[in-house]
């Protein structure tokens, strides 16, 4: 069979099960919606929270960059995970012991003002609506070049099916459905790992092979790789690029950065006790694990497959695969020398082929010549990833909107009734907002997703973490804190990414600091404005110190 | 705060200190600060520094949180104990 037909019957049995689990958890109270009714399983909802946390970048994008950025893709590896050590240890248990529905609620408490509230409310709208375009387009892509459908009508399905289970289901729907997409995205992703590890060094494990002996030569296959680097012109694959300082704080602003994101805190609303919420981060971060620790071992074998493939090799015997994705613009190879073999080196005069990260790992199965179910198979694997990411931010939307905004603020006597329709309702404009954006993408999304982690990192986790571990921090400390950390943050992006306020390159960062890992000096302002602004503000009223004491005990 | 919150709370915060300094030096310790020099040291096909940017530091920092998970988990089973009588 196909690869076309293989993909329409892994992808057809797929859908009904998501949409089947979305009418048997349809949520019935604003609580199960918001936070599933609090009943959910840790491990359950550590794989919900994996599949949450890893959006179709990490699946489709993510390897690619690293086998292009070498030692310099560990800002990601680390970034995406060393986060949750913060959330287990800093925020999630507090937060579950807190006990309401988002982040907006414990910033609006926690400093008794509603400034604080709205702050917290479009920190929350802009991050999760910068992500959920991009998840949007990554369904488009990916139903375009599996099904062979427009993008749009890719987008089109996509939206449909998030529809039916955000709306419906709520927190409880996604929560399930998202356990099953851990499932297909997981298995997906792994499988052609496995095969590709066994063909290139004979070891079973990716994450052994990674650091094998190749099956032909007997080298190692780092040092190979470095070799072919050296030998093409470019830094060798171990060493990296980037400045030293630049990878410390792009590292530290992803961390911190995932620590904020209000799609992941929510999480841990979910399950039942304190004790909890600490073991389902930890479940959570072994799920994740599984895919981040595979990762880098695709890079590095992808990497040297193309390479091998590609290198010096006359056009007219390219495999099929090369043409095919030289269709979609994906691959590009101009024959400057006019000698009919491809020249892939650094040096940009003399290189004739550029390749697009993305195809790294979709094409990475017929680069190394897979049966046609495993092609498929990423591509179910792939869409289970996107949608997953994109109805949790679609419900975060939706929530602060139908409980931070209208319930808690602009019409407090609403119905349980009515604040569900409102909360169903903004669920549907999200998806309607989010589908636009994933058809007529800006073209920013990239410089936006740095802004989105930045921002979380610098308004949400200080604000969080003081209202936590500083019993003195009052609202004056907190709102300053989060408003000037989020100014610092807009500020670098807009004069460094869109040339605004002047502009200037990379010679004008400050520190050598790059806008991705600006957010962890915004984090730090933020949290030297806050201690100060504190000190020399009332401190805050004592049924809040009594609040505290309460979410410190266990 | 009771003498027993008090005393949980201090407990709690010296495990939290520890084991972010340790959080602290898999990562941006031998991930990314000491990696040229620990890069000197092979195992296997890896460089050592390399091995903690790509792998090591994910290992550890699961590590890292079932280790507070198990002293919470027990941390707090003295607490109510005390706490109940």
């Amino acid at each position: 069979m196909d690869v076309q037909t293989w993909t329409y019957i892994i992808v057809g049995i797929n859908f009904p099960i998501y949409i089947g689990i979305a009418i048997w958890s349809k949520a019935g109270s604003t609580g199960e919606f918001y936070v599933a009714g609090g009943g959910v399983h840790p491990l359950a909802n550590g794989m919900a929270t994996a599949a949450d946390w890893m959006s179709a970048a990490s699946f489709i994008s993510m390897a690619g960059l690293i086998s292009f950025m070498g030692y310099d893709g560990a800002v990601y590896l680390m970034g995406w995970t060393g986060g949750y050590v913060l959330l287990a240890l800093l925020l999630a248990p507090y937060l579950r012991k807190f006990g309401k529905f988002t982040v907006p609620d414990f910033i609006g408490d926690r400093y008794y003002s509603n400034l604080a509230r709205t702050v917290a409310v479009v920190c929350a709208l802009f991050v999760s609506f910068t992500y959920v375009s991009g998840q949007m387009r990554g369904v488009g892509v990916v139903f375009s070049r599996f099904l062979e459908v427009e993008i749009n009508t890719g987008i089109f399905i996509g939206m449909g099916i998030v529809f039916f289970y955000a709306v419906m289901g709520g927190m409880k729907g996604i929560t399930y459905t998202q356990v099953a997409q851990y499932c297909v995205l997981i298995f997906a992703f792994m499988v052609p790992v496995f095969f590709i590890s066994i063909q290139l060094t004979g070891q079973f494990l990716p994450q052994l092979g990674f650091g094998a002996q190749l099956s032909d030569s007997g080298n190692y296959l780092l040092d190979h790789l470095d070799g072919l680097h050296e030998q093409l012109g470019f830094t060798a694959y171990t060493d990296g690029s980037k400045s030293m300082q630049d990878v410390f704080f792009i590292t530290a602003a992803l961390m911190i950065g995932t620590a904020g994101l209000p799609h992941v805190i929510v999480r841990f609303f979910t399950v039942p006790r304190v004790k909890d919420a600490r073991l389902s981060a930890g479940y959570a971060l072994v799920f994740i694990a599984i895919l981040y620790t595979t990762a880098p071992a695709l890079a590095a074998f992808a990497r040297t497959n193309l390479i091998h493939t590609v290198s010096d090799k006359s056009y007219q015997d390219m495999p099929e695969w090369f043409t095919k994705w030289e269709h979609t613009g994906l691959i590009q190879f101009e024959d400057k020398n006019q000698d009919g073999t491809i020249q892939y080196v650094a040096n940009p005069e003399q290189n004739e082929l550029i390749i697009d990260r993305d195809i790294m790992v979709l094409a990475n199965p017929e680069i190394a010549q897979l049966p046609n179910w495993v092609i498929a198979l990423v591509a179910a694997g792939g869409l289970a990833a996107a949608l997953s990411t994109a109805a949790g931010l679609l419900l975060v939307i939706s929530t602060a909107v139908s409980h931070d905004l209208i319930k808690k603020q602009i019409n407090p006597t609403i119905s349980e009734k009515g604040e569900l329709m409102v909360a169903r309702t903004a669920a549907a404009f999200a998806v309607v907002v989010a589908g636009y954006f994933g058809i007529n993408p800006p073209d920013f999304v990239a410089a936006v997703v740095a802004l989105a982690f930045g921002l979380a990192a610098a308004s949400f986790f200080p604000a969080i973490v003081l209202g936590i571990f500083y019993s003195r921090m009052n609202k004056e400390g907190a709102i300053t804190g989060m408003v000037v950390g989020l100014i610092s943050m807009l500020l670098y992006i807009l004069k460094f990414k869109f040339g605004f306020l002047g502009g200037g390159g990379p010679e004008d960062w400050w520190f050598g600091i790059s806008p991705e890992g600006f957010g962890t000096v915004a984090m730090i302002i933020n949290f030297v404005v806050a201690m100060v602004v504190s000190r020399v503000t009332p401190p805050p009223p004592p049924h809040i110190k009594e609040m505290i004491a309460n979410i410190r005990r266990p | 705060m009771s003498n027993s919150s008090s005393r949980y709370w201090q407990r709690n915060k010296r495990y939290l200190l520890i084991l972010l300094i340790l959080w602290f030096v898999v990562s941006y310790g031998f991930g990314i600060l000491l990696a040229p020099l620990l890069d000197h040291i092979r195992v296997g096909g890896f460089k050592l520094g390399f091995w903690f940017a790509q792998q090591g530091s994910i290992y550890a920092f699961v590590a890292i949180i079932f280790v507070y998970v198990y002293l919470m988990n027990k941390l707090d089973k003295s607490y109510t104990e005390e706490d109940g009588a």
